[in-house]
């Protein structure tokens, strides 16, 4: 286990490392200049030549990444360009907004991907079973950013329920969470309906039910909590559809997360920023994989890590 | 009194020839669904020019109402009109040519680049293998969507860029799939018994694996196209997908989104044609999973 853990650790930076150098070579050879959106279109050439001493943009590409990774290391992840501020404060500050979100996107897929699954499941082969599955097949099929319109025109705009965006008390989190959730719902409900059916064919299930047990403290007690685990163990690989989700959604709701953030360095061109969001992405999604990875063991004891 | 012609369910299975599975395939209702949605909208993209009255690009005079508001569904316009008073059921259909060429173009290349990656990762294996396996982890740490935006943002887009950048961020599933079969065939007794034969490696390659590894490829092809229609829509929703004038379902959204409390068809009906689009594929993909079973291949 100890040594297993210390591979995978070893494993997961040179994949971080791996994803700092792809990243810095590709806003690199970026063709618009950063310099000139800083300095302005008047700017005489002397002005631009400062400001482009001044970042360090005049050293050869080795050079600025070999200094990118040590500030990196020594959790430095440089200055905004545009901002006039750290790129790691700045993410620090919106963090715990897009981490709230994930939580409830989190949420809401469980709540609604595992009852449908379990719904399904118990109705195997009646209609209701077929037009669930076609809905987890839509939910897997829709566009983000026009689920997030939808909600906000039926919940937000018609009936008024809530609020049309921003960020502060519960009601403004629901519909961000569920847009963000609805895809993870389509594939949690195919998961748990097929994992429900593989339970309620094992045979203690039949001993459960043949001593006498109702129905339904059948599927609650012994079914369900079997079910469950191995579809809470995918939670994990959630994290890097979130990552890419969250642009969109914080964008269509206005919620000031990392995601707002980084689209709107990439719209201004401020690649400290974007290499920053990418980074600690990558970091969150290597750490999900980990962690999913680590769960399965002690959710199914018969998987050994090696 | 005995019957002798055999009951319906005692006829020989169809044997798991392509054309046998594709039999199979008819029988389920969902994709048949699926089948017909996308027969529907490719049908409809081709035959674009005959089926709509107005050109896409084109300013109708008389499609905005007196206030200078697009006009609603019914009637003269069957889908209404954009804010531009273009038709929205012209810009609809054409729009469906983007979809389709940048989903069977850029996914063909990461399907293609998929396959070349995960064949030869799990043929040659060594330090080749394990470079490129290696480096297919390191993109499945990316963020997906957000290295699109950047690639996309960074590039001027056009059709053929984003088609290219929708494949440099979805091959990976593929090569993985891929890789993760090929291993698996090469380990089994007929391509042990090939090399003694002493077969070269091409010929093993492109007459046992390739024909074992095409129902995989098959599934993925058809399920990547969901992907990437749906990675397209995004990036044209944003911005940094195809560019107007340009009609694609995910930038008449972006173009009228501002006005969507006062005209939601313009975001709802494109919304609608994404979603079927994506649907469609995922159905039939499913579907082909279950009738090529391609998990059990390369097994027993």
């Amino acid at each position: 286990m100890a040594a297993y853990l210390i591979r995978r650790l070893i494993q997961s930076a040179l994949i971080l490392l791996g994803v700092s150098v792809i990243t810095f070579l590709l806003l690199y050879i970026l063709p618009a200049d950063p310099v000139r959106q800083i300095a302005g279109r008047s700017a005489t050439p002397e002005v631009v030549e400062n400001i482009r001493r001044q970042l360090g943009l005049d050293q050869p590409v080795w050079v600025q990444y070999g200094n990118y990774l040590w500030g990196l290391l020594h959790g430095d992840m440089g200055r905004s360009y545009l901002q006039r501020s750290e790129v790691a404060s700045l993410i620090a500050a919106r963090l715990p907004a897009t981490l709230q979100l994930m939580l409830g996107a989190i949420i809401a897929e469980l709540v609604i991907g595992l009852t449908l699954g379990v719904v399904a499941a118990l109705n195997r082969g009646k209609p209701l079973d077929t037009s669930l599955m076609v809905a987890s097949f839509a939910a897997v099929s829709a566009p983000q950013f026009v689920v997030a319109l939808l909600l906000l025109y039926v919940f937000a705009v018609k009936l008024g329920w809530f609020p049309i965006g921003g960020y502060g008390t519960f009601s403004h989190l629901v519909l961000p969470s569920i847009t963000m959730g609805i895809m993870g719902a389509g594939w949690y409900s195919r998961m748990m309906r097929s994992s429900m059916l593989d339970v309620l064919r094992a045979d203690y299930i039949r001993t459960a039910r043949a001593k006498g047990l109702g129905r339904m403290r059948v599927i609650l007690r012994h079914a369900l909590p079997n079910a469950i685990l191995p579809v809470i163990a995918m939670i994990g690989m959630d994290i890097g559809i979130f990552m890419g989700g969250v642009v969109v959604v914080e964008s269509v709701f206005g919620w000031p997360g990392i995601g707002q953030l980084a689209w709107q360095a990439i719209q201004r061109v401020d690649i400290p920023i974007i290499m920053g969001v990418t980074i600690t992405s990558a970091v969150a999604i290597v750490l999900g994989n980990l962690l999913a990875d680590l769960i399965t063991p002690f959710i199914d004891p018969r998987i050994k890590l090696r | 009194m005995t019957d002798t012609t055999p009951p319906d369910h005692a006829a020989p299975l169809a044997a798991p020839t392509e054309r046998g599975a594709f039999a199979r395939m008819l029988r389920r209702p969902l994709a048949v669904l699926g089948l017909a949605l996308i027969v529907l909208i490719v049908g409809a993209a081709i035959a674009a020019p005959w089926l709509v009255s107005y050109p896409p690009d084109q300013q109708n005079f008389d499609g905005l109402t007196l206030e200078g508001a697009p006009m609603p569904p019914g009637g003269q316009w069957l889908m209404g009109t954009d804010l531009l008073g273009r038709d929205l059921f012209s810009r609809l259909l054409y729009g469906a040519r983007t979809s389709l060429i940048i989903g069977i173009v850029a996914n063909g290349i990461a399907v293609g680049l998929g396959t070349v990656v995960g064949l030869t990762a799990g043929w040659m294996r060594g330090w080749i293998g394990t470079v490129l396996m290696r480096f297919t982890d390191l993109m499945m740490a990316f963020p997906a969507l957000l290295l699109a935006i950047c690639l996309a943002a960074i590039f001027r887009p056009s059709l053929w860029i984003v088609a290219l950048v929708i494949a440099m961020v979805n091959w990976v599933q593929t090569a993985r799939v891929v890789y993760t079969e090929t291993t698996a065939l090469t380990e089994r007794d007929f391509i042990a018994a090939e090399r003694t034969l002493g077969a070269s490696g091409a010929r093993i390659l492109w007459h046992h694996l390739l024909p074992h590894l095409w129902p995989t490829i098959i599934v993925w092809a058809t399920l990547g196209i969901s992907t990437t229609v749906l990675l397209e829509a995004t990036l044209s929703y944003l911005g940094v997908g195809v560019q107007p004038p340009t009609p694609s379902w995910g930038n008449i959204i972006f173009e009228n989104q501002t006005y969507f409390q006062s005209a939601p068809w313009l975001v709802f009906i494109p919304g609608a044609a994404i979603l079927l689009l994506a649907l469609a594929f995922n159905l039939v993909g499913d579907a082909l999973r279950e009738v090529l079973d391609p998990t059990q291949r390369g097994r027993r």
